[in-house]
């Protein structure tokens, strides 16, 4: 049986990947994420993730530059190691 | 039936008009539409505003094989949703101003999401091109991309260049011409919604279709209204009859999660494309952007790298730039002003204090902080062009948290070392209007080249081989007055509110020296032509007031003014002379050194500081040097507060704080290096 684990975006580690499972930004956040590619199913891999302050994750083939806050708002299942 | 979910649409015709063809270029941030721009219109560009907006408007004009093209290009966007001024004027002049064509520069190496916008530009019914820019990036990352597949794939011409290369634009221009000149069809696959919600789609464009005004397509509006638009949510309020209009809502409020939907509309379809047309996929390889970004991006390394490359402009600007300076001011001014006197050694006073000291004076201002001003914006194009600057963002998001910023409020501060105007108008970059406007505040207190070269000029004078040190220091010193008003004004304000930090960090990549050349030309230009008027201006006003009404110094309104403020210069050190070159730093700052070169009548700078370093002492030339930092910004960055803020209450109350801030900051300063024995 598959088990669907859910964390925030600010949780993933460094260079583990995920799934993008829902996104809870305030409206105008979700339309700016989107058209970055931030979308229900799509893959993102975590490119540096220090524990605090701001993170990159790539999306799409793109590098982008989330505060933690931000990244705290977007829900992923992380890829099972 | 909606457009949207239907693969085949409505055919365009590609319209053929006997005018100049006008094209207008569109794409994301990071794909090469500068470089494109630069490489296809050369010198003969525009820049301007977009009517009653504050963003920059680039147009051009080309010639290919005797015919001549109008060449406009579009803000930079990642979409075309009402988040942003730049996204609004991108869409309303496609639909409005119905260029011939659309040129859509995407990223070869990054196909997937630099689709995204032309995933909304196919919506529109202008007729598209697609330019897959940067091949030869995509081919160094291993990537095969088959243009003629994408192009039956996507039923728009797609043509494969890179714009860095000479070659790239004459690439472009040979499929360019018989594409706007063949009467042909426009038949563009278009994406689908995502079909959860198609039945909502239908049915709004139902409700809406007799009701859309000109000029835009019902299937768009339809759509657009699903995403939760704001601007096409608030014209169709305004077109549709009340009940209507409630019934449209009440579907929307349904749906409010729509706007996933559609972006994963959007993407399902750029998936089908990339999978069509992308050959070799991507190699696992370990890019130089995550080696350097180990380093440049660290929370930690990340800051010295900064502080490196800052420190480096400083050095660039003592070592190259002031040794230049000094020398147009011996060698063309000091010429000049040598051979005018001789020339009109026979003409009434009046005449040679006029054109030596007045005219001569400003003028020579202008010249001489013309290099220090080429080397800001070559370091600052070049630091953008590689990729650098959104990681100075980045790294410097956690110190901008002080302040209740983000890292995207540092790029206009950053950018303010060069000039605090452009810094003024990028604060654009900033989503929220709180954190905007704080910006706005607090940005003129970032030292610019302007206030950095009187700094270079003094602080030698006073400081001898510690100037480079002094000059550091002082720079230190006014960022820290800067993230401590920021953070008054934030508390205080602005309750401390917070906006979302969301930047992409694009690849690092070697910069172009054209896209920087015409950078350079083009600010250096604007500032040629802003001081020769407003400099010079102020000089001659400078000279007029320092002769009437008796026709000496001594006496001069100039003087009297001077010394009728003389007691509150008394608490910072400064006498009346320093004070009226401070005043008269309002127009331009580098207006300081012209009045002082008047007051002591020597129009050679080399002669100014040796006479500056005896007339004054060291405290009182440090304190000189605080205010001159901090004090009220010049003419156009007050301007330009006024523009951007639209509001006068918010112009006066910052004037007034940079008058506290210098003079509270002078006073202290003075008083510490007495006792310290300056």
């Amino acid at each position: 049986m598959t088990f669907t684990q859910r964390i925030s975006l600010s949780e993933l580690a460094a260079d583990r990947l995920g799934t993008i499972l829902s996104l809870a930004s305030g409206r105008l956040e979700m339309m700016r994420l989107a058209s970055l590619g931030f979308t229900p199913g799509a893959e993102v891999s975590m490119t540096q993730n220090y524990g605090r302050g701001p993170l990159i994750v790539t999306v799409r083939g793109t590098r982008v530059a989330l505060g933690r806050g931000e990244a705290a708002q977007i829900f992923v299942q992380p890829e099972q190691v | 039936m909606s457009a949207c979910h239907t693969s085949a649409t409505t055919a365009t015709p590609m319209i053929v008009r006997e005018r100049t063809p006008l094209i207008a270029l569109a794409g994301q941030p990071n794909v090469g539409k500068s470089t494109l721009f630069n490489q296809l219109t050369g010198l003969s560009q525009h820049v301007g505003n977009w009517p009653g907006k504050t963003v920059e408007r680039r147009e051009g004009t080309f010639s290919f094989n005797g015919r001549s093209y109008g060449l406009v290009d579009l803000p930079g966007t990642y979409s075309l949703t009402a988040n942003s001024p730049e996204e609004v004027i991108a869409r309303e002049f496609i639909l409005r101003e119905q260029p011939d064509a659309v040129i859509a520069v995407v990223n070869a190496s990054n196909l997937e999401r630099s689709l995204y916008l032309v995933a909304e530009l196919v919506a529109l019914p202008a007729p598209l091109i697609v330019v897959l820019n940067m091949m030869d990036v995509a081919a160094q990352e291993g990537l095969h991309i088959e243009a003629p597949v994408l192009e039956a794939a996507l039923g728009v011409p797609v043509i494969a260049m890179t714009a860095t290369r000479a070659s790239g634009a004459r690439v472009l221009l040979d499929r360019l011409e018989p594409l706007l000149s063949s009467a042909g069809t426009y038949l563009p696959r278009r994406p689908e919604i995502r079909a959860d919600h198609r039945a909502a789609l239908d049915e709004i464009l139902k409700h809406v279709a007799a009701y859309v005004p000109e000029p835009y397509p019902a299937e768009w509006v339809a759509l657009k209204l699903l995403e939760g638009d704001t601007e096409i949510t608030r014209v169709l309020a305004a077109a549709l009859p009340a009940p209507k209009w409630q019934t449209v809502l009440d579907i929307l409020r349904q749906h409010d999660d729509a706007l996933l939907a559609v972006a994963s509309g959007r993407y399902d379809w750029i998936g089908r494309m990339v999978r069509a047309a992308v050959i070799q996929p991507k190699m696992g390889q370990i890019s130089w952007t995550k080696q350097i970004d180990q380093v440049a991006a660290h929370p930690i390394w990340g800051l010295f790298v900064l502080a490196g490359i800052l420190a480096l402009v400083f050095w660039l600007t003592f070592t190259i730039g002031a040794p230049v300076q000094a020398w147009l001011d011996i060698r063309v001014v000091g010429g000049l002003a040598g051979l005018l006197s001789h020339l009109l050694a026979g003409a009434p006073f009046w005449a040679r204090g006029l054109v030596v000291d007045g005219v001569l004076g400003g003028a020579g201002a202008v010249i001489t902080f013309l290099p220090i001003m080429v080397i800001f914006f070559a370091v600052f194009g070049l630091l953008e062009d590689t990729g650098y600057m959104a990681r100075a963002a980045y790294v410097m998001d956690n110190l901008m948290h002080v302040m209740g910023l983000h890292g995207k409020s540092f790029l206009p501060l950053f950018l303010g070392f060069g000039c605090n105007v452009p810094a003024i108008m990028g604060t654009r970059v900033i989503d929220s209007k709180p954190a905007r406007l704080l910006t706005t505040l607090i940005a003129p207190l970032v030292p610019c080249t302007a206030r950095m070269a009187v700094l270079a000029f003094i602080a030698p004078a006073f400081f001898g081989s510690k100037a480079l040190f002094v000059s550091w220091s002082l720079v230190m010193f006014s960022m820290l007055i800067l993230v401590l008003s920021g953070s008054i004004l934030n508390r205080v304000i602005f309750k401390g509110q917070r906006s979302a930090f969301i930047m992409e960090m694009p690849l690092y990549h070697l910069p172009n020296a054209g896209t920087i050349g015409i950078l350079v030309w083009q600010r250096a230009l604007a500032f040629v032509q802003k001081a020769g008027t407003n400099i010079l201006a102020m000089a001659l006003v400078i000279w007029v007031l320092s002769v009437l009404p008796g026709g000496d110094l001594a006496h001069s309104y100039l003087v009297q003014f001077g010394k009728l403020i003389e007691p509150v210069g008394r608490w910072m050190g400064l006498d009346w002379r320093l004070m009226v070159a401070l005043i008269s730093s309002f127009p331009a700052k580098e207006n300081a050194i012209a009045t002082l070169g008047v007051l002591f009548g020597n129009s050679s700078n080399t002669g100014l500081a040796h006479e500056l370093s005896s007339a004054f002492s060291t405290a009182s030339g440090l304190s000189f040097l605080v205010v001159t930092m901090l004090f009220i910004p010049c003419m156009a960055t007050v301007a330009v507060i006024h523009q951007e803020t639209k509001s006068w209450g918010w112009t006066f109350a910052n004037i007034g704080m940079f008058l506290l801030v210098s003079i509270l900051a002078g006073t202290g300063v003075y008083h510490l290096s007495l006792a310290l024995g300056l």
